[in-house]
Parts: structure tokens; sequence; C-alpha cells
């Protein structure tokens, strides 16, 4: 029943939340990666370059399915940008139905930009099915199709360190964040600016002016707050031998 | 058409979420998880054939390094082969593609993925040169200090002290404190999902 209580506040807040944020808009402190992201979707365009977003192999069918549908939203902003570049984004899954997902999505940002006729199915890609199949195919994409900046976001492992190379030996500028714990500490070593944690769900809000993406951010702080003064609480209470 | 996707897509999102509440929603959580894995399965076909789509289009353009994807492409239609007329669990089979090429491969990229790590960590400081990355190699050297096999044991204070208490004392805290904020990520991102504020089965 905590799980169900915890659900229900989470679902309210995001609710009262995001009516709140439709009047007044957030205020989100700087994080690089995201400034650079929205600099380099400007850019792709003018270099007549290609973005590749690396969305992992997380399965829609269980927790990691989490960071697909983050790394999803943020695939959705950069195809409606990108849309109407002569070399348009690119994006890989190592897992089937993510890779559906990834071409429906990618099919709804042309469609929101009003160039559906543009959309080939091509771009959104199943690269493999095992997490280094996958990452032997995603790494030829930033080799061979003139990409500019390779974002990796969702569920990836130690693989992740064969793209981010591959990255870096062609020079291409990496955005990366993981959910896996293995992954995350390859792509802090590896990319420019990296995303911690959290950061990889905050891609939407930094992204798009959507008040529930921004509001989402907020009802993760609440709760973060929440589960900190627990902790503390529960340290002085065991402290003091009342538990 | 979209409305009545993300009727249909809420709609099973809640009945799936209240079968872990409610018993009488077990009934129909059950079924529609069994569907998603019958569609699940059936995406991995779907997935296959995309893939064979990308691969047999470098091969006809002549792309750059179209060779690798003309091997992919055998491979995969001489693997089907084999596994239809043998069956998959068959030992030759196995013998041939598991152990003689999916394990070495995987093997074979997981060495190269340990020189290409080592090669992060040296080149990190050139990149970002600031604390944080500081305190990164500093913290890899001790673990990898500590962790040493000697022919007399562990280091004298990396291997008993230092690597014990950095690992299950300061990394178990960083750890899961990034945990608990991807799962905080993880809830909010699926109540979105749940609300339909986030399509990703198309249309806005």
């Amino acid at each position: 029943m905590t799980a169900l209580a915890i659900l229900i506040v989470a679902a309210f807040l995001l609710f009262v939340i995001t009516l709140w944020k439709r009047r007044s808009p957030a205020h989100l402190r700087e994080i690089p990666a995201f400034t650079k992201l929205a600099h380099t979707l400007g850019l792709s365009i003018e270099d007549g370059k290609r973005l590749h977003v690396s969305l992992g192999h997380g399965s829609l069918l269980d927790a990691r399915g989490g960071s697909a549908f983050a790394g999803l939203a943020l695939l959705r902003n950069i195809a409606e940008r990108t849309s109407v570049s002569d070399m348009p984004s690119v994006a890989s899954a190592g897992d089937p139905a993510l890779g559906l997902l990834t071409q429906d999505t990618l099919q709804a940002g042309y469609q929101a930009a009003g160039v559906e006729d543009a959309y080939v199915h091509t771009m959104g890609r199943v690269t493999g099915l095992t997490p280094f199949s996958y990452a032997a195919g995603a790494m030829q994409i930033p080799q061979n199709e003139n990409v500019s900046t390779n974002i990796v976001i969702g569920h990836l492992g130690p693989e992740a360190g064969l793209i981010t190379d591959a990255a870096e030996r062609n020079n291409i500028n990496l955005i990366g964040s993981s959910d896996n714990l293995t992954g995350q500490s390859i792509l802090f070593a590896n990319t420019q600016d990296p995303l911690i944690g959290e950061e990889l769900f905050a891609a939407g809000a930094y992204l798009n002016s959507d008040p529930a993406h921004a509001a989402s951010l907020t009802v993760q702080d609440i709760f973060r707050w929440a589960i900190i003064l627990i902790l503390l609480a529960g340290a002085a209470m065991k402290f003091v031998g009342a538990i | 058409m979209r409305v009545f996707t993300a009727i249909i897509a809420i709609t099973v999102g809640i009945l799936v979420l209240l079968g872990y509440f409610l018993p009488q929603a077990a009934i129909f959580q059950v079924i529609l998880l069994d569907w998603a894995i019958i569609l699940a399965g059936a995406a991995a076909l779907i997935g296959i054939l995309n893939l064979i789509n990308v691969h047999a289009d470098k091969v006809r353009r002549r792309a750059k390094d179209s060779m690798y994807s003309a091997i992919l492409i055998l491979g995969l239609f001489i693997t089907f082969i084999f596994a239809l007329f043998l069956k998959p669990q068959n030992v030759y089979v196995q013998a041939f593609v598991l152990k003689g090429i999916i394990i070495p491969v995987e093997a074979s990229l997981m060495a190269l993925l340990a020189v290409s790590l080592l090669y992060a960590a040296v080149r990190l400081m050139r990149r970002r040169a600031d604390l944080m990355s500081i305190v990164f190699i500093v913290v890899a050297a001790l673990l990898f200090l500590g962790s040493a096999t000697l022919p007399f044991g562990d280091v004298p204070i990396f291997g008993t002290l230092v690597r014990p208490w950095v690992s299950q004392v300061l990394a178990l805290g960083g750890a899961r404190g990034i945990l608990i904020g991807v799962a905080l990520g993880t809830l909010t991102t699926g109540l979105r999902v749940l609300f339909g504020v986030d399509r990703p089965y198309g249309g806005k």
C-alpha cells in the first residue's frame, strides 16, 4: 500500500504542478550538456550533418523502460527540430519493441513539423538484439553517416564504451547518460559534459517548453527532499536509540 | 485515430498498474502482459527485418563499409537455415553459432572495451581538467591498487582498508543516490506516459 500511496501522491503533485507551471514558466538551472545539445541542434542543420541518437537496449516490459521513454521524449523533440535538414537525424535501438517506438516517434516528429513525406522508416533502426551486437551496429553510424553529434541516452552498460570510442575517433560531439551505473561511469569518463543520474530524465524539460516535463522535475525534487529528510530522521533516531 | 490509440494505451496502462495493487485487476494484468510478450516477440521479427532492410540498402548503394553489411546478411541467413533444419537446440548449431562465433566475438569486444576504457581514463584529464575528473582518476587508481593481486597477497592498507571503505561506503552511497534519482525519474516519466503527455506510440 506504501507504493500505491507514493504513486497517488506523485500523480496528484504532477497534475497540480503542471497546472501551476502553465501560469508561471519554470526556471531551470543550467546543465552544460543540454545547453550544448540545444546549440548542436541548430548547428547540425547549418553544417549539413546529422545527429545520431543511441537509445540503448532497455526493454519496455521492465523497469529499464523508464530511461527508454525518456530517450524517446528527447528523440521526438530532435526529430521535430531537425526534420527540415538535408541530413535528418537517425536513431538506433537494441530492443525490437523500442525500435518500433523509435520509428513511430520519429514519424510523429516529422508529422508535427509538417514534413511527413520526408520521413524514411530506416531512420529508426534496430542495430542488434544483444548489448554488444547493438553497440557494434550503433558504432558504425557515426563512422559512416556524416554525424556531427552522437547522443547516447537510455539503458546502456559497458558496451557504451564502444559507441563513445567510435565517436571519439571520428571527432564527433558526444552527449550521454545511462540509468545503468557501469554505463554511467563510462559515459562520465568519455563525454565532455556528462549527465549524472536523474539528469537523463530532464532532457524533455530542457528542450521542450511543455509544463508537464518541468513539473515532473519539481515532483522529483519534492520526493528527493522527502527521502533526504526521512534518511536524516532515521539516522537521528538510530543515534538516540529510538529505533 | 490518435485519440483512439491514446485512450487504449492509457486504459491498458492503468489496468496493468492496478493489477499490482488490486487482486480484482490482476487477471486483466496477466492477460495484457501475455499479449505484450506476444507482441514483443512479433516486434523481434520486425526488428530483424528492419536490420536486413538497413544493411541490404547499404549493400545496394555500395555505401562505405558495405562489405560488413553483406557479411551480416549472409551470416543471418546461414544461421537461419542451420537452425531451421537442425533446430536451435541442436548441439552442432550451438557449438558452431553460439560457442564458435557469438561468445568469442562478444568476449573480444569486451577485451577491446578494456583497452578503450583505459585510454578514455587517460584522455579524461585532457578533455575535462576539473575537480571531479581528478577525484574520478584518484579513486580508480586507489581501487586498482587495492584490487591488485600480488605474490604476497593484498597491498597493505590499500587492499585491506582503503578499497573496502571507498567501495562499500563512498561508492555505495553515491550509487544509491544515483539509483534513487533514476527511480524518481522513472516514476515521473511513467506517469507522463500514463497520462498521455508523452506519447511514444505516435502523434501529439
